[in-house]
């Protein structure tokens, strides 16, 4: 399980982060929605270790990240596949060669290499593109490439930062697809996304950020029919002021 | 001016971090090893023409200028002497190492700050590599490998065009050249000429890597990034090259 607690992260002067907490249950897709901007990437590379928080933890498994050594760091990033907003491929390698790289870092042979190449292309329906550079490649695309080379490595957790961004509708439809049947080959996801059509598709639970800290937690269900204004607005897309809460509520 | 000094100390601190670092990820040949080859051949062998380019006009420059310098009062075959001991302990290292400095330093800051700005360099992270071990040692390793071998063709082709511009164009024979390239000829000429370009390469390369990674904002910033590696690259060259000689001389 992923804990996040009382999470805080500044850059520069900019508070982005001021006190997240939040449970990830394994086997299941959490999604945390908010604003662009807000530190939902922030939150996810805190979980990783590419960043330090200024206060509170991340727990994986039990393990303080931050306090990691290299060698631990490196276990944990082996059981954390992390999908990126713009795919991150390293665009002077062949599709092929990206997934490859994470198989030997961890040391698997040639036969165990080629077949998980050919098995996560298959799982993102991908067949054929092996010696295709990334380039050659269209977004959504290379963001199913993405997902291949995280999923190659048959992590326990997968982390998505804004997997359907930027994508047309039945591309973002496809990618929800994708990370729903990760989730029932046993993946545990954490998606972030402002896209609320993507996030009711694939998840279980719901949070929303909200100026550094999560404004509430609940299913898909508990979500859609929150009467918090913040989390209605958003959820809804409304510009201008949020709606006052009902008498009692939210203060 | 305080917060530009505070600013160039922290980036000293900042270099010695990184240096501590990649000193570190020597110990991880298993990732840096594979990588290296082909380092070398981009680095080095890539910028074999270059370097020979300017050694030529760089010999012949030199044959030219101290044939109008010792005219009526050094013996001539001194040309020899000034073009062989210039070549080798100075103008051949230092001018490889700022051609390469443009180069190599512009190249690596470039592809590494591209890497950094579409977040590969984190993605090369959470595929648990050490970014310390698969893109600095590498080519830090290549770059104080090649600079020497690149240096010693260069030092070869000056003094050659310097030889070649002496018989031609001066009043001067082959035996009268070579008398004193070897009168006053050490073995220190060379070896002082290919440690310097050794720990040019080590700093063009270190510099590029570290602007690299510390690009920031799109393309503006890689732009930025790589003429600061520049820049720096050839300040770094400058400062060695005045050590060496106060150190070695």
């Amino acid at each position: 399980m992923i804990v996040l607690d009382n999470l805080a992260k500044s850059f520069g002067s900019k508070q982005v982060l001021r006190g997240v907490s939040l449970e990830v249950p394994d086997g299941r897709n959490t999604v945390i929605i908010g604003p662009s901007g807000i530190g939902k990437s922030v939150t996810l590379k805190l979980i990783v270790g590419l960043i330090e928080p200024d206060g509170g933890a991340v727990e994986v498994d039990g393990e303080v990240v931050h306090q990691m050594d290299r060698r631990r760091l490196a276990e944990l990033r082996g059981r954390v596949g992390y999908v990126f907003q713009f795919a991150a491929l390293f665009d002077s390698m062949t599709v092929a060669e990206n997934i490859r790289l994470g198989l030997v870092k961890r040391g698997h042979g040639e036969d165990v290499i080629r077949e998980r190449i050919e098995e996560s292309l298959a799982v993102v329906d991908l067949p054929g593109v092996e010696d295709k550079y990334p380039a050659e490649l269209s977004g959504g695309m290379r963001k199913r490439v993405g997902i291949a080379r995280a999923i190659a490595l048959k992590p326990h957790y997968i982390l998505y930062d804004e997997p359907t961004t930027g994508l047309d509708p039945i591309t973002s439809a496809v990618m929800d697809q994708f990370m729903i049947r990760t989730r029932d080959l046993g993946v545990t996801g954490l998606v972030v996304t402002h896209d609320m059509r993507s996030a009711f598709s694939v998840g279980d639970r719901i949070a929303m950020l909200h100026e550094g800290s999560i404004r509430q937690v609940g299913t898909v269900g508990e979500i859609q029919a929150t009467e918090d204004p913040i989390v209605r607005q958003f959820i809804e897309g409304r510009p201008g002021p949020p709606a006052p809460a009902p008498a009692g509520r939210f203060e | 001016m305080a917060s530009r000094g505070a600013a160039r100390d922290g980036f000293v601190a900042h270099v010695g971090r990184r240096s501590l670092e990649t000193a570190r990820a020597l110990a991880d040949v298993k990732t840096w090893g594979p990588l290296l080859a082909g380092q070398m051949r981009r680095l080095g062998v890539d910028s074999v023409p270059i370097a020979l380019f300017i050694a030529v006009f760089t010999g012949i420059v030199l044959s030219l200028l101290s044939s109008y310098i010792f005219t009526g009062t050094v013996p001539m075959y001194f040309v020899g002497a000034l073009v062989g001991k210039t070549v080798m302990m100075e103008l051949g290292p230092v001018l490889t190492g700022m051609a390469l400095a443009g180069r190599v330093g512009a190249s690596i800051a470039a592809e590494l700050g591209t890497m950094k700005v579409t977040e590969q360099v984190d993605a090369l992270e959470t595929l648990a590599y050490d970014p310390n071990s698969y893109l600095i040692v590498p080519r830090v390793l290549a770059a104080t490998l090649m600079f020497p071998v690149v240096t010693a063709f260069a030092m070869a082709v000056g003094v050659g065009a310097g030889w070649v511009t002496s018989i031609n164009l001066l009043d001067l024979s082959t035996p009268e050249f070579l008398k004193g390239l070897k009168q006053f000829y050490q073995f220190k000429d060379i070896w002082f000429g290919l440690v310097k370009s050794a720990s040019f390469g080590a700093a063009v390369a270190l510099m590029g890597c570290l602007r690299g990674l510390d690009a920031r904002a799109g393309a503006a910033g890689v732009g930025l990034s790589t003429t600061r590696a520049v820049v720096l690259g050839c300040e770094a060259i400058l400062v060695l090259d005045a050590f060496w000689a106060l150190v070695l001389l």
